[in-house]
């Protein structure tokens, strides 16, 4: 128990450090411009309507004060931080005046949904076929399953999803290509709303799930292909142990844990991933929000989800390392 | 070759070794080889015989019992020869059996303890769980019996019932030697393959997991092979006594005589080279390497390394000839085929 | 490494194909030197024609060639991936041996920043700097920023070499005869090293053309560059798909899309060439 104690320290230190840099990072960059965000921002904003004056001069000195610009560089350091940490990000502006916390814990269901889903799904399927394939060497179908695993996994999401959306928005119209439950339909547990909301997922999850699949699918062969040649696994073989529990006990439990490491290390990029295919199908999350504030020139909503993004990234990655050591005991006494 | 003393003995084979040669047959990039690991061994263990098998490292041993038990995937193949276990009136050849008969075999029949035991056990499993996967099924008793049995073993073998509450990492190094050769033998087979069981170890820990092993033998009058490149263990455990070398089988016979009256060269080295009590003289080593076994020399694999080497011994190998009642010996020099042997 | 290469191209077929693929998108890329048009010229054509024989890929609403201005868009795009692949590399390159070699705490702490970099999502950030620069982003300083970002992974993996090159026996041998550090590392280790770096710049430059294409789709790059993700920006803005001018939108991205499977082939199997396991049969060391 406290060399658990110990693990989870160490695993904490490590997300209070990503936290850290990365917001950094998202600081670094908003004010490493040479442009300044609020004229920008009123520019923007003031392109599109026609806003009076006084209205615009009020807008700037609040703007001024909301993105933390008042004061020397300390202070402004200061003040981003406590936004982060304590959430507020201050009003947006394209949707005065809803604060943007509110409308990232609108979105952040629908991302975090479609994110476990379609990950969960891809993790499993990848992992169960690399398994097989690997131990299975001789076997044709899983052969063309890796070959076409590794064919659709270098594309990135965009073009999957893009791919996706042609075939079965244009070509083949069977699926709802856009949002994420169909309009007009009453919200709540009931199974009109369940399934449209299931048939808007579709897509957006396919097209997480086919490219994810495929670095999981090479990543647990080559696990396996190597596990097979371990002496517990020689041992049990030995022993006449049935080909079902060598594969699901014996190697593929045990390749299981450094693919877990990896699930927690791919995360950010399986989020960047998310983001991308919400745009193309107009998924209602964070992706979607994130692309319209872009549009819209909301600063301080575009500030919002970046912080908001690292820190639910290192929160996920976080709880996998603290659940990791149920499936290797031996990290407990490292 | 084969003696009428031989012959009294072979109702009582447990196991039959005949002719066997099994390469390593590798392609890569263009470049293909054989490396022969085992290169046309015959040997015989009989019931209730402690079988030694010595050789430094490389030689062979190890990718010799692999192949007796069938353990070889690509790249090892066998080429030529055939592997026969007797148990008990049922005679097989283990390479013409089908995968079901194999596993029912395995464990019950014959059982194997691994070189370097620290990785033997699946690490994510608790002890226990080895034994249900292993032995549960030869047991034929519901899980409850089966787990006593078990701890019976254990107990009758001195061992703490409580390891198999333990993942493998938290046990020590001789105490998971321990537990697989509780494991190895809890079915009670006829033959146990035991390969570098004590290499790992430090030498008290040692000493103990060998008296184990025999004790294991003694209790359940099994057959066993031990391969270990020490020949301290192998004058202390075993009945009889084979010396590979470069693949080959280059002398056999009873333990004790082949120790104290070594006839290869190499096995002479090869004894020599054991510390005595009251030795002053300093230890002669042996010059040059052992062969590839990609490329061998032509001839006697020794001769490049042989004092007494001669020009027969560079052109043709030497078959393995009987000098003395059970004990067998490949050199030209030594035993001469239908010769008598050079002083 | 030319024996290295060599051998790959003769026994890899993956290899071989990757080859092939990259090398066809690389051939069409150069087409951009005989270009008849220039790349930003517009209406120069008739708009709208679908492929035939004058205009084998069609041309698009903006009264350009989509095969001459593919052949720049391969390129610009080809050219960004390299850049960031090479600049990410001089930080991962440097990390990653310096974590590997030291080892101890330096190894500690680098690479907890690095997982740091590992973890962080990219495209959060990648958006929010297009944000605050908008007209002034350019295609160098997204190159710039992305090498900036991009180099964790990769350190990773050649940290990996470093560690294990510096704890195997041959190096010891190389310090007690009296080798200098700098000829062990550059006489002994780089043929160890230089495969884990090309199979690395692969993954990278896939990594970065992808992430490229995603934000110049979206318009958050510079638009007036033609890459292969301003071209689909430009067709979306004109609704090509709605208006039937498939071609504009479909002949990048399947160049695109071979070009990926051809740098990932090129990885992969450089990868399975320099795994220890294959190596060690190659070698035909055998124990036991």
């Amino acid at each position: 128990m406290q060399a658990y104690a110990i693990y989870a320290l160490k695993r904490l230190a490590q997300f209070v450090l990503v936290v850290f840099i990365g917001i950094n990072l998202a600081y670094l960059i908003s004010h490493a411009t040479p442009i300044d965000p609020v004229e920008q921002t009123v520019s923007a904003a003031t392109s599109f309507g026609n806003a009076s004056p006084e209205a615009i001069l009020m807008m700037r000195a609040s703007l001024r004060e909301l993105y933390g610009l008042e004061g020397g560089a300390v202070s402004q350091y200061a003040a981003f931080w406590r936004r982060v940490l304590v959430g507020d990000f201050g009003p947006s502006l394209s949707a005065f005046p809803t604060p943007v916390s509110t409308l990232i814990g609108r979105a952040l269901p629908w991302t975090v949904g479609l994110l476990s889903v379609s990950t969960c799904l891809a993790f499993a399927l990848g992992n169960l076929l690399g398994g097989l394939a690997g131990y299975f060497r001789e076997s044709r179908i899983l052969k063309l399953a890796g070959i076409a695993a590794m064919a659709v996994h270098p594309i990135p999401y965009y073009i999957v999803a893009f791919v996706l959306l042609i075939v079965f928005g244009y070509l083949w119209p069977v699926l709802p290509i856009s949002g994420g439950y169909r309009i007009n339909t009453p919200w709540g547990w009931n199974a009109e709303f369940v399934l449209s909301v299931v048939t808007h997922a579709i897509l957006p999850v396919a097209s997480l799930v086919l490219v994810g699949v495929g670095g999981w699918f090479m990543g647990m062969r080559s696990l396996v292909s190597n596990i097979v040649s371990e002496d517990y696994v020689v041992y049990a073989e030995l022993a006449g142990v049935s080909r079902g529990r060598i594969l699901g006990a014996y190697v593929m439990r045990n390749a299981l844990a450094p693919q877990v490491t990896g699930l927690a290390m791919s995360l950010g990029s399986i989020f960047n991933g998310a983001i991308i295919t919400e745009q193309v199908f107009g998924y209602p999350g964070i992706g979607t929000l994130l692309i319209q504030a872009v549009h819209a020139g909301d600063y301080s909503l575009v500030i919002g989800i970046a912080s908001v993004s690292i820190v639910a990234v290192s929160v996920a990655v976080l709880i996998i390392d603290l659940l990791y050591p149920l499936l290797d005991p031996r990290v407990k006494v490292a | 070759m084969s003696a009428p003393l031989a012959k009294v003995a072979d109702a009582e084979r447990v196991l039959d070794v005949a002719n066997l040669r099994a390469y390593y047959q590798t392609w890569h990039f263009g470049v293909s080889r054989d490396v022969r690991a085992v290169d046309g061994v015959t040997l015989h263990v009989d019931r209730n015989e402690i079988y030694g098998l010595a050789g430094e490292s490389s030689c062979g041993k190890s990718t010799l019992i692999r192949t007796i038990v069938r353990a070889i995937r690509p790249p090892l193949a066998v080429v030529e020869g055939s592997v026969r276990f007797d148990f008990g009136g049922r005679a097989c050849d283990i390479y013409a059996l089908d995968r079901a008969r194999l596993a029912g075999i395995r464990w019950r029949h014959l059982s194997y303890i691994l070189q370097g035991s620290m990785n033997v056990l699946n690490p994510v499993r608790r002890v226990r769980e080895s034994f249900v996967d292993f032995a549960f099924r030869h047991i034929g008793k519901p899980m409850p019996q089966f787990l006593a049995l078990v701890e019976d073993h254990l107990a009758r073998l001195r061992l703490d019932p409580a390891v198999l509450g333990s993942f493998p990492h938290e046990l020590s190094g001789g105490m998971r030697q321990r537990v697989t050769i509780a494991l190895a033998s809890v079915c009670r087979p006829d033959f146990i393959v035991a390969d570098e069981p004590t290499t790992a170890l430090d030498v008290v820990v040692q000493k103990d997991v060998l008296a184990l092993l025999r004790e294991v033998q003694r209790q359940i009058r099994s057959s066993m092979i031990l391969v270990t490149h020490d020949i301290g263990v192998h004058a202390n455990a075993t009945d009889r006594l084979g010396v590979m070398y470069a693949g080959r089988l280059i002398e056999e016979g009873r333990t004790g005589e082949v120790i104290r009256e070594p006839r290869h060269p190499y096995t002479a080295q090869l004894v020599t080279s054991l510390p005595r009590i009251g030795d002053i003289e300093p230890k002669q080593g042996l010059d040059g390497a052992p062969p590839s076994l990609a490329a061998p020399p032509p001839g006697c694999r020794f001769h490049p390394r042989c004092p007494l080497a001669m020009e027969m011994c560079r052109r043709e190998h030497p078959p393995m000839v009987e000098v003395a009642a059970g004990h067998r010996v490949a050199c030209w020099v030594k035993a001469p085929p239908g010769g008598m042997a050079a002083p | 490494m030319f024996t290295v290469l060599r051998d790959l191209l003769r026994y890899r077929t993956e290899f071989r194909f990757g080859a092939i693929l990259t090398g066809f998108i690389a051939a069409f890329a150069a087409l951009s030197l005989v270009s008849p048009y220039p790349p930003q010229d517009q209406f120069v054509v008739p708009p709208d024609l679908p492929p035939s024989w004058s205009y084998w890929f069609g041309t698009t609403s903006r009264g350009q060639d989509v095969f001459w201005q593919l052949t720049f868009a391969i390129r610009n795009t080809m050219l960004f991936g390299l850049s960031v692949a090479v600049l990410s590399r001089l930080v991962s390159i440097a990390i990653g041996m310096w974590s590997g070699y030291k080892g101890g705490i330096v190894d500690r702490l680098l690479m907890s920043v690095n997982d740091t970099f590992i973890v962080i999502p990219l495209f959060p950030l990648l958006v929010l700097f297009y944000f605050v620069l908008r007209d002034r982003m350019s295609w160098p300083l997204l190159a710039l920023a992305m090498a900036s970002l991009g180099w964790a992974y990769d350190a990773r993996l050649i940290r990996a070499v470093a560690l294990s090159l510096s704890s195997r026996e041959f190096t010891q041998q190389c310090v007690f005869s009296g080798m200098r550090t700098r000829e062990i590392v550059f006489q002994e280790h780089l043929p160890y090293v230089l495969p884990i770096v090309f199979y690395t710049t692969m993954n990278n430059m896939n990594w970065s053309i992808g992430l490229e294409v995603t934000l110049s789709v979206l318009g958050f790059t510079d638009i007036d560059t033609p890459t292969v993700g301003v071209m689909i920006y430009w067709a979306n803005q004109h609704t090509a798909l709605v208006a039937g001018v498939w071609w504009w939108v479909f002949f990048p991205v399947l160049f695109v899309m071979i070009l990926f499977i051809g740098l990932f082939l090129l990885a992969i199997s450089t990868n399975e060439y320099i795994d220890p396991r294959s190596r060690l049969a190659r070698m035909g060391d055998v124990s036991g």
